[in-house]
Formats: C-alpha cells, sequence, structure tokens
C-alpha cells in the first residue's frame, strides 16, 4: 500500500473515530432532554425543568464538535476517495444527498429555535423543536448507516455495474434503503446512542450522588440512566447478536477474522484467548470453548463456520490473487472490547437499577466507582465496534467490488496528506481539550448554574442585572 | 422525463442551492468577519452573535447539501473537484470548524481572554471561508488544468492566480456589506448607528472590487467560456449594487439588504450561466471539461433525487422562512434581554 493510500487511511478513520466520540451522545442525549422537557410540560414540576436545562447543556456542548466534524466526513469522500466518489457515486450520493436535504436542515433549524425561542415562542413549539432536533439527528445516523451499509454489504438488487462507463449504476433505490445489514446497524447504533446518553447520565449523577448535592434532580436522573441504560444495552447487545447471523452470510471472512477461527469448522468453537505470531496473521496457542461460536454465528451450536483459510482460497478464485484476510490482531481484540464492555454496561445498570430500590443507595462503596467507570465504558466500547467493522472489512471499501487501494484519489501527495493529517490533529485536538474542560465544569457545576449560559455569570445574575 | 431534461434540472437545482448559500451564509460570514471590530463590549459581541445565532447553522446546511447533491448528481464533478482543490477545501473546512465551535463555546466561560479569542477565531474563520469559496468560484469561472481523464493537474498554487484571488477578495467584501447590512436591521441603538457607518466605507470598497473583477471577466473573456451569454445580468448586478449605496446613504436598512442580497443572486445567475453546460472547464484542452452530461449520474438516480427534491425542498424552504419570521425582532444590547 502507498504512502497517501496509507495516510488517507489514516485520516479518515482517526476523523471518523474522532467524530463519532461525540454522535453517539447527541442521538440519545437529545430524547433524555426532550423527555424530561415534556415531563416538566405535563406536571409543571420545577425539576423537571432544571433537568432538560442541565442535560440540555451539555447535550449543546457535545453537540457542536458533532456537527464541525460532520462537515469534514462528508467532504472527505470526495477529497481522499475520488475513484471511490466516480465508482459509487450514482448509488453512495442519493443517500448523503437525502441526509442533508431530510435530517441536516432539521436538526440545525429546530435545534437553533431550541436554544434561543424560550420565552419568545410558544412553550409547545419550544417542546415540538426539540423533538424535531432529537428525530433529525437520528434520521441523520440513519441515512448515512444506509450509505455504510451499501459498503458493507451491498445488496444485489441495488445496482449494475455499467461496462460504458465503468462504475455502479443504481437500479433500485428501495433495494438500497431496504438493505437488512444497514437496518441491523441502524438498530446497533441507535441503541448505542441511548446507552452512551444514559451512562454518561448516571456517571454525572453518580459524581453528585456521592458528593450529596442535589439529591433529589440527580436521584431521579440517577434512575432514568438505569432503565435507560438497561434496556439500551440489551438492545444493542440483541443488534449486535442479530449482526452476527447476517455477517456469516454477508461477510464471512470478518466474522472468521474477528474470531481468529483459522480453519473451518463444524461446531465452532469460541476462542477466549488466542495468541498469533508476530505477523497477527497465524496463530501460536489458544484456549477456546466448543459450540459457542456456532450460536454466535447462526443461532444454534452445531453449524458450520468457515474458516480464514478455506475464506481465502475462495476469494482468491472470485477476485484473484491477493490478500483477503483483515488485520486479525485489530479484529480479534476490538471484538473482545466491545463484547465485554458491552456485558460489563448491561450488567452495570440491572446492577444500578436492583440497588435504587434502597433508599441511600448514594452511600454504597461502589457508588464512588460510577462516575469514572460509566464514561470511560461506552466510549471504549463504540470506539473499538467501529474499528472492528471497518477494518473487518479490508482490503474492500465496498464489499466484493471496490478496493480501497483503488478508491484513493491519484493526483494527492504525500505533502497533501501530512499538511491536512497533522492540521486536523492539531485541530481535533484542541477542540476536545476546549471540549471536556467545557463539559466538566457544567457537569460538576451542577444545575442551579445550567439555568445561565454561562457558569461563571450565574453567580452575579442572581439577585442583580450585573 | 428525458435524460437531458433531468440532467439540466440537476445543475439548476444545485445553482440554486449555492444561491440560497451564498445568501443566507453570505450575511453571517460578513457578521462574522465583523464581530471583533464591531462589538465593543461584552454585550455587543454577544447581541452581533445572537443576530446569526439561531440560523447560522441552518444557513451552513446549504452548503452540504449542495456538497451531497452534487456527489449524487455529478459524481465526477464532485471527485474533480474536491480531490483537485485538496489543500484549499481543507482550509475551508478549517474555517468552518473554528467558527462554527467559537458560536457555540464563546460564552460558556466568562473569562475576556477565552470570550475574546473565540470571538477572533469566528473572525479568521469567516474571513477564511469567504475568501476561499469566492477564489474557487472565480478558478471555476477560469477553467483549471484538467487532463483527459477527468484529473486535476494543478495544486493550491494554480488556484492563486490574480484571477482567483480577485474572486476572493470580491467575496469578502460583498459578504462584509452584506452582513454589515443584515445588523443594520437586526440591531438597534447605537451598535446600529455603528454598523450603518461601518456599511457605507464598506459599500465603497466592495463596489470598486466588484467593477473590476467584472472587468477583468470581460476583457479575459471568460464570460464567453459556456454557452449561454449571461447577458444584461451582471449589469443588472453592478446597478444594484449602486442603488444598494444609495439606500445605504439614506438609511434605509431593508431596501440596502435586499439591494445586496439581490446582487449576490444575480452574480451567481451570471456565473451558472457563463459555465453552462460545463461543470469544470480545462484551460489544458476544452474537449476535456466535466460537463452536466459527462459528468451525471445515471437518468434513474436523477430522477429518483428530483422526486426527494420535489417533495422535501419546499418544506425545508418553509419551516427556514419561518424561523427568520420568529426571530426577526431586533435584538438588544440589554443584558436582560440578551439569551447568552
Amino acid at each position: 500500500m502507498d504512502t497517501v493510500t496509507l495516510l488517507s487511511r489514516w485520516q479518515f478513520g482517526l476523523t471518523t473515530i474522532y467524530h463519532w466520540l461525540f454522535v453517539p451522545l447527541t442521538l440519545g442525549l437529545g430524547w433524555f432532554v426532550a423527555f424530561m422537557q415534556t415531563r416538566y410540560y405535563q406536571t409543571k414540576d420545577e425539576t423537571w425543568r432544571k433537568m432538560s436545562k442541565f442535560w440540555g447543556k451539555l447535550f449543546l456542548i457535545n453537540f457542536a464538535i458533532g456537527v464541525v466534524t460532520g462537515i469534514v466526513q462528508e467532504f472527505q469522500f470526495g477529497m481522499n476517495w475520488s475513484e471511490y466518489s466516480r465508482y459509487v457515486g450514482d448509488i453512495f450520493g442519493a443517500p448523503l444527498a437525502v441526509e442533508a436535504l431530510l435530517a441536516f436542515f432539521m436538526e440545525s433549524t429546530f435545534l437553533g429555535i431550541w436554544i434561543f425561542g424560550e420565552g419568545r415562542v410558544p412553550e409547545k413549539v419550544h417542546l415540538a423543536s426539540i423533538w424535531l432536533a432529537a428525530i433529525g439527528s437520528n434520521l441523520s445516523a440513519i441515512w448515512i448507516l444506509l450509505a455504510n451499509g451499501f459498503m458493507q454489504a451491498p445488496p444485489a438488487a441495488s445496482y449494475v455495474y455499467n461496462e460504458a462507463n465503468g462504475r455502479l449504476e443504481m437500479v433500485n433505490f428501495f433495494a438500497l434503503v431496504g438493505n437488512p445489514k444497514a437496518w441491523i446497524f441502524v438498530w446497533h447504533t441507535l441503541a448505542d446512542g441511548l446507552a452512551m446518553a444514559a451512562f454518561l447520565i448516571l456517571a454525572v449523577s453518580a459524581y453528585h450522588l456521592v458528593r450529596k448535592q442535589n439529591l433529589d434532580f440527580f436521584k431521579r436522573s440517577f434512575q432514568i440512566g438505569a432503565v435507560a441504560g438497561l434496556i439500551a444495552s440489551t438492545l444493542v447487545f440483541l443488534g449486535g447478536h442479530t449482526m452476527g447471523q447476517y455477517m456469516a452470510e454477508v461477510q464471512p471472512m470478518k466474522l472468521a477474522a474477528l474470531e481468529a477461527v483459522w480453519e473451518t469448522e463444524q461446531p465452532a468453537s469460541f476462542s477466549l484467548l488466542t495468541i498469533g505470531d508476530l505477523s497477527g496473521k497465524r496463530e501460536v496457542w489458544s484456549i477456546r470453548i466448543p459450540y459457542v461460536m456456532s450460536f454466535l454465528a447462526c443461532n444454534n451450536f452445531t453449524c458450520e463456520v468457515k474458516g480464514v483459510n478455506e475464506l481465502q482460497a475462495t476469494y482468491e478464485q472470485l477476485y484473484g490473487p491477493g490478500d483477503y484476510v483483515p488485520l486479525m490482531v485489530v479484529t480479534y481484540w476490538t471484538f473482545r472490547i466491545m463484547m465485554a464492555f458491552g456485558f460489563v454496561m448491561m450488567g452495570a445498570s440491572a446492577w444500578f437499577l436492583w440497588n435504587t430500590r434502597r433508599k441511600d443507595y448514594e452511600n454504597a462503596k461502589w457508588m464512588k466507582l460510577v462516575p469514572f467507570g460509566a464514561l470511560a465504558l461506552p466510549y471504549i466500547a463504540n470506539a473499538s465496534g467501529w474499528i472492528l467493522t471497518e477494518m473487518g472489512r479490508q482490503p474492500w471499501i465496498v464489499y466484493g467490488l471496490l478496493k480501497v487501494e483503488d478508491a484513493v484519489s491519484p493526483n494527492l501527495t504525500t505533502v497533501d496528506l501530512l499538511i491536512s493529517l497533522i492540521g486536523y490533529t492539531v485541530l481535533y485536538g484542541s477542540l476536545a481539550v476546549a471540549m471536556v474542560y467545557l463539559m466538566k465544569k457544567y457537569a460538576i457545576a451542577g444545575p442551579e448554574a445550567a439555568m445561565h449560559e454561562s457558569v461563571d455569570a450565574a453567580p452575579a445574575l442572581i439577585g442583580s442585572q450585573d | 422525463m428525458s435524460y437531458e431534461f433531468l440532467q439540466i434540472l440537476w445543475f439548476i437545482l444545485i445553482a440554486v442551492l449555492w444561491i440560497g448559500f451564498f445568501f443566507l451564509e453570505g450575511f453571517d460570514f460578513g457578521v462574522g468577519m465583523l464581530l471583533p471590530f464591531l462589538g465593543k463590549k461584552d454585550e455587543e459581541r454577544r447581541a452581533i452573535i445572537n443576530s446569526v445565532g439561531p440560523v447560522w447553522d441552518g444557513n451552513e446546511v446549504w452548503l452540504l447539501t449542495a456538497g451531497g447533491a452534487t456527489f449524487a448528481a455529478f459524481p465526477h464533478w464532485y471527485a474533480t473537484m474536491f480531490s483537485g482543490f485538496y489543500l484549499a477545501l481543507f482550509l475551508l473546512l478549517v474555517g468552518l470548524i473554528i467558527r462554527g465551535i467559537s458560536f457555540e463555546y464563546r460564552s460558556k466561560d466568562a473569562a475576556p481572554a477565552w470570550r475574546n479569542r473565540f470571538d477572533w477565531m469566528i473572525a479568521i474563520g469567516s474571513f477564511l471561508a469567504a475568501l476561499l469559496l469566492g477564489a474557487a468560484f472565480a478558478n471555476l469561472a477560469r477553467g483549471v488544468p484538467i487532463d483527459e481523464n477527468m484529473m486535476f493537474t494543478g495544486n493550491l498554487f494554480t488556484l492563486l492566480n490574480p484571477y482567483g484571488l480577485l474572486g476572493g477578495l470580491t467575496t469578502v467584501a460583498i459578504f462584509l456589506l452584506h452582513g454589515a447590512n443584515f445588523l443594520g436591521l437586526k440591531l438597534e441603538g447605537e451598535l446600529r448607528e455603528r454598523v450603518n457607518g461601518f456599511a457605507r466605507k464598506l459599500w465603497i470598497g466592495a463596489t470598486v472590487l466588484y467593477v473590476v473583477l467584472g472587468i477583468f471577466t470581460y476583457v479575459a473573456g471568460f464570460w464567453n467560456n459556456g454557452h449561454i451569454n449571461p447577458g444584461v445580468i451582471p449589469i443588472a448586478a453592478v446597478v444594484v449594487l449602486l442603488v444598494a449605496g444609495y439606500f445605504i446613504n439614506q438609511k434605509r436598512e431593508g431596501w440596502a439588504f435586499i439591494m445586496v442580497a439581490l446582487n449576490i443572486v444575480l452574480t451567481q445567475v451570471t456565473f451558472f450561466s457563463m459555465t453552462f453546460p460545463n461543470v469544470m472547464l480545462s484551460t489544458t484542452n476544452p474537449d476535456w471539461s466535466l460537463t452536466i452530461y459527462n459528468a451525471s449520474s445515471s437518468q434513474y438516480t436523477l430522477t429518483v433525487m428530483s422526486v426527494v427534491a420535489l417533495i422535501f425542498v419546499p418544506i425545508v424552504l418553509a419551516y427556514q422562512g419561518w424561523t427568520y419570521y420568529m426571530f426577526r425582532k431586533r435584538i438588544s444590547t440589554k443584558k436582560e434581554n440578551l439569551v447568552y
């Protein structure tokens, strides 16, 4: 792989993972804020109002980074992957354009109304605007996942190869948007957004509960977080499990690689620990549990799971000579990290929920671990999942149709890439510093301060104009 | 619908998206550039930002939609332009990122140094974006080196030719004027007086640059690159700009705003008519140019996208228009009235 392709991959990977650290929280937290504001609208209970304000403030600080880094994502296809854009633009461009027209306008316009409209627009309109913003951001996730679904598992009915111009053309839009693999991704991802938001709420609430601050406010928040966290992480798990069976069908190589199944097995065992050699492509030693892998792949304990070696041979016959095995050390470990953290999230939220029966659960010793632990879990699980799914599809950019190395913009130079890669790294790093600073500040300052735009301005405003 | 009809339709639709973007984001780029110069006190700066606060993000979506629509309708145009203008677009993205984040973060901390830093980032980001977009469009009008495989063969310095730079600076000047007129409509009291004073000075600079750009375009023959003679449209664009000067002096802010807005619209109409049917003119060999015919998607994709656009564009226009109506009131600098 030449330097420009390699740097382009690093850049796309880093900017996408970064973008996707912020987006799931936007997707999930919007629903919570909308729910809280709805409860205030129904009950006129001031705590609900404060909750929508406080969590809404954190929502906005996080939202801003998702938006500005999102523009980069849309531009990068053409900037770095022009040959990809030519080859599949006929198909891939459509969901992107629909995303902008249908979702981005809705999300940005109604969020603007929500931020600036309180007291200026009728209360009902203000409430509707946060719901529409939440729906808009989740719609945008759906459309980009439909686009990604085409790269992961292009539905055969949706496209034809046009020999005359050498590119793929869309023949059935409904096959593209009805791609079952993409909808499982949607399910897995939107639930993941909810889980991430629930865990942020749990973490921040626990921080204040341990310090006995605003007990009513944060106990209510903690309870909501625990219920939603349990439901959402269960949905994430079920979505992931369903995905496993689709993968066996459409991306058997990814499945074999994330499991380190070298030889085809029936029934297939699940690897608890596999040590590969330095190339990451040969097994040296492993511990395995029988039957479990068959269950993951096809929901019964005895089916056959194809191994890497057999698949490699098949692909060489189909697509010509080449290496069709993804970097196994990455797929293997990201899969395990994602799964382990996902299970811990399910268990933890069940544990939290069980304990909220007690009146004084804030005094429990384990509460002190929640603020940090609950924050780290979903972020690491989420990033691992995306690294797995995107690196597991290598060497393909569109599975079975176009390789990454044939997709890169041919006119770019190493200097171009170094400038942009270093530039993004510095810029995104600074953004993260500002964002974490503000998040921490507002999360720690608590609900009273959130009633004003700036934490610092709050004391001065109480009781006086200046 | 015939294939050719769809290709022309999508050329027009993309032109409309760019016109919408330059008209709307034009004034919020202008507002951004004026921010640190016009606002002396913190409340003044907050009032200036609030004039575009609820809408700037929605305005920027016009750019994203133009990008997405180009990808869907003319994949070769999207691929050649975005990869060809790589470093220029990277700088544009940097500009858009630093201004976007600053709008949201500048008031989240009360330290004057913090706020001042973000205010300047809004100004610099808006300037960078306006300059680069103007330069990019001037280069599209002029033509860029493209080989027989639709590949751009220049680099960043190819774009930094005199015509490109002039296009960039003129865009900056017109957007500054557009922003000043917009603020004249949205602010009140002393700040409104101050911005009207700015508008008078900005008008002179913008008009001079605009006329020079027009003459350059005519003398160099760029207006004759496509198949449609823009005719009297560019002359009308100059006339409305001159009329804008009259209204600015008369302090009739509404009319001044409309005239400069018209100038922006007519400039874009001129641009798109003088390129048609090319979308990227090749200076290497005109036969290697990207046109709406050789760069477009299949008839099926264009049909699907037309149905989608037909349904959703009116809905978007309705609710965006309604937002402007909702926030039509002037913004005072009294602290208790400001949304921080």
